[in-house]
């Protein structure tokens, strides 16, 4: 993985200063809080409901051991025991005291961490497929360039002030694990005709109140000119976008009221104006950069491991961990593990510090001293043989992290909600905790098969519910919670936002809602193998909605 | 207006023309754009000074055309947040070549002046009290290790190769 260089050090450890000078400035009254909160935001650094609120990147999810365990110290030193893992591939902490802060973020760069534009107008933490490098359908490992846009981005002076956040995410699949589609900018390393790798470009994708699915800007793109096509869109958004309204500042609204045709020309033309900038990426400087990046020397292994057979043979709680969160490697004997941080009726995305400590421990035995962190809020160990998952297995089992859901109905995306968030008007981790002691990770969970449900607390779709499989927004009428329901969206490369069903539901009654939708799927599936979303693109929305609604009327009667 | 360049407050040689009133022979006056437009045939022939103020949002080709007649640009910045100013300034000197001065004027912040500096600006009128202290303390709060090119620096050893300029 990246390790920094003097160059990298330095900079964290100026910031550092910059930052710990701001602070003090605040203290001192010479910054206003206004003028003040944009400096901390930029150095991740909110204002919540109880307490101050650090948000720290992990740069396309990828962690060491020793990161991990330095995370595991933070959380109980200076917060309550606990990280929560977000959506966007960071990690926050919900308790700290601003006066600890900056120690904070020195423990942190003494890891080479940091938590540098994880908030503000910026350009945001860069996220990646949290397979890469390990995947077996990838055409080629995207974090290198996500590390290159990492730095460029990284105090930009032009583009420190945008209209609004910017959100970059990268693909080296096919298979789109990042939800690139529904970033400022998305980009998916392809192949073109001659067997060149390049990027095809979205633009314009976004969550929030107003989502939209990116617009595929440029087919092939050059990977030298990563940087030039990037700086031409920063620059046209930056000059173009709304500043009126920051519920309109997104990149995605300037791409909806400009038309999509006279935004492309207008990044075309300032990309060709900008043709003899030197941002081209020398060959070098990539091959330099994917060098940290090179896969880990995995022994030859058989393809199907004997130690993983006889066990299952006998144990099928085992059975069912392996087949729901062992993906394919793309090295024979070897597999993808994902650990599951959605326990039946836990908190999605919350880890204790002995969790943290615990699987910094297992990526060191037998993880060649990789984690990651996936956007869906679990950890992953990229590179494990099969022959230790029985181990793993054990070890995970006893500190409650073997829970066999990865990509099942209980492996759920929340955001805070109400029980941490300023912004909520609604409650949706314990929703989500109720759909997962409803349906838990048992034989009827995988019988249902894949699923995502993805919950947000509030317009601003911090869970992303638009693109859940089944999305829950918690909205607030007449000072009541009520919940609604949205079908068939889809974070993937096929990118669709879910339609809603109708009225929404109450807080009580949102989980058999829910249940309603899962046995009307399981009821008109063609076999097991169609899975919720295709039946859904198949059939569409009117059988749901007569099971959903005739229900209720049939209820009162 | 407190007029602060290269490293310290100086005499600001230039004045605003307030609206509606015509310019000094003498030139030295920073014009709305919009009074330039509408008086720049007077001008023909002469090489009095002139400066220009930038709102932003104003599309560049607008004045583009008469880069070479002005010795000044100022441009506005009307809240610290606000970037715009950031990108025309890079655009003005790097893809235009802007050689004259290129002056913040607005809401401008100390924490901002680096920023500003690395995009091609080169004076800032200062309003802020606190700012003024700053600078004229010497203090210019910033980092010191960059990521990308800024317009007029000399790239850093052990940098990215990225972090160049046009010309060198």
């Amino acid at each position: 993985m990246y390790r920094y260089d003097e160059f990298d050090a330095a900079f964290v450890a100026d910031r550092l200063n910059q930052f710990s000078d701001q602070v003090a400035r605040r203290l001192s009254g010479e910054l206003t809080e206004e003028q003040f909160r944009i400096h901390r935001l930029m150095n991740g650094v909110y204002l919540q409901l109880h307490a101050y609120m650090l948000r720290i990147a992990i740069p396309y999810g990828t962690l060491s051991s020793r990161q991990m365990r330095k995370l595991a110290h933070i959380a109980r030193r200076y917060d309550k025991g606990f990280g929560h893992f977000t959506t966007r591939q960071n990690i926050q902490f919900n308790w700290p005291a601003l006066k600890d802060i900056p120690e904070i973020l020195g423990e942190l760069a003494s890891v080479e961490m940091h938590a540098i534009q994880t908030s503000g107008n910026c350009i945001r933490n860069v996220t990646a497929d949290h397979f890469a490098g390990a995947s077996a359908d990838e055409i080629e490992d995207p974090r290198p360039y996500a590390e290159i846009l990492r730095q460029w981005s990284s105090i930009h002076p032009e583009f420190t002030y945008l209209p609004r956040k910017f959100k970059l995410a990268l693909s080296g699949s096919p298979h789109d694990r990042a939800a690139t589609q529904v970033h400022d900018i998305g980009y998916q390393l392809v192949k073109n005709a001659r067997g060149e790798t390049g990027f095809a470009v979205y633009v314009g994708g976004g969550l929030g109140r107003t989502p939209m699915v990116g617009h595929k800007i440029r087919d092939f793109l050059a990977v030298e000119d990563l940087l030039a096509y990037t700086q031409a869109i920063v620059r046209v958004y930056n000059l173009e976008g709304r500043r009126d309204n920051k519920y309109k500042a997104r990149i995605k609204i300037l791409v909806h009221e400009k038309g999509f045709e006279p935004m492309r020309e207008a990044v075309g033309a300032e990309f060709a104006a900008d043709k003899n900038d030197l941002l081209a990426l020398p060959q070098s400087e990539i091959d330099r950069i994917r060098a940290y990046f090179a896969p880990p020397a995995l022994k030859e292994r058989a393809a199907q491991s004997q130690a993983v057979e006889a066990r299952r043979a006998r144990d099928p709680a085992f059975a069912a961990f392996v087949d729901t969160n062992v993906s394919q490697h793309k090295h024979a004997g070897h597999g993808v593990l994902t650990i599951s941080l959605k326990p039946i009726g836990g908190i999605p995305g919350d880890a204790t510090a002995e969790q943290m400590d615990l699987v910094a421990d297992l990526a060191e035995r037998f993880g060649h001293d990789e984690i990651r962190v996936s956007h869906e809020q679990n950890l992953v160990l990229p590179h494990v043989a099969l022959d230790d998952l029985p181990a793993i297995y054990d070890a995970l089992k006893a500190d409650g992290l073997a829970t066999a859901n990865a990509g099942l109905i209980s492996d759920i995306i929340s955001c805070p909600g109400m029980d941490y968030c300023s912004l909520a008007t609604a409650r949706s981790i314990p929703v989500a905790q109720r759909i997962s002691e409803r349906f838990a990770d048992g034989p009827r969970a995988k019988d249902i098969g894949a699923l995502k449900i993805k919950i947000s607390g509030c317009i601003n779709a911090c869970g992303h519910h638009h693109v859940g499989h089944i999305g829950i927004l918690g909205l607030e009428r007449k000072g009541v919670e009520t919940y609604q329901l949205t079908l068939g969206g889809s974070g993937d490369e096929a990118c669709t936002l879910g339609d809603i069903t109708g009225p929404g539901f109450s807080y009580e009654d949102v989980v058999d809602a829910i249940e309603t939708v899962v046995d009307t799927y399981v009821g008109l599936r063609t076999d097991a193998q169609e899975d919720f979303l295709a039946a859904y693109r198949r059939v569409g929305m009117a059988p749901f909605k007569k099971a959903l609604y005739e229900r209720d009327s049939g209820a009162d009667i | 207006m407190p007029l602060y360049k290269n490293g310290s407050f100086v005499q600001d040689p230039w004045s605003a023309i307030p609206e509606g009133e015509a310019m000094s022979p003498a030139g030295h006056v920073i014009a709305p754009l919009s009074w330039w437009q509408a008086e720049r045939q007077a001008f023909a022939g002469s090489n009095v000074p002139i400066g220009v103020r930038i709102d932003p949002g104003t599309p560049m080709e607008e004045f583009l055309e008469d880069l070479p007649r002005f010795a000044l640009i100022a441009l506005v910045i009307p809240k610290f947040q606000d970037g715009r100013a950031y990108s025309t300034a890079r655009l003005l000197r790097e893809r235009h070549g802007f050689k004259g001065e290129l002056r913040a004027i607005g809401e401008v912040l100390i924490d901002q002046i680096q920023p500003l500096m690395r995009c091609g600006f080169d004076a800032f009128e200062v309003t802020d009290p606190v700012t003024q202290a700053a600078l004229e303390a010497g203090r210019v709060p910033g980092v010191t290790h960059f990521y990308q090119p800024g317009v007029n620096e000399a790239p850093q050893a052990g940098a990215r190769p990225w972090l160049r300029q046009a010309g060198r």
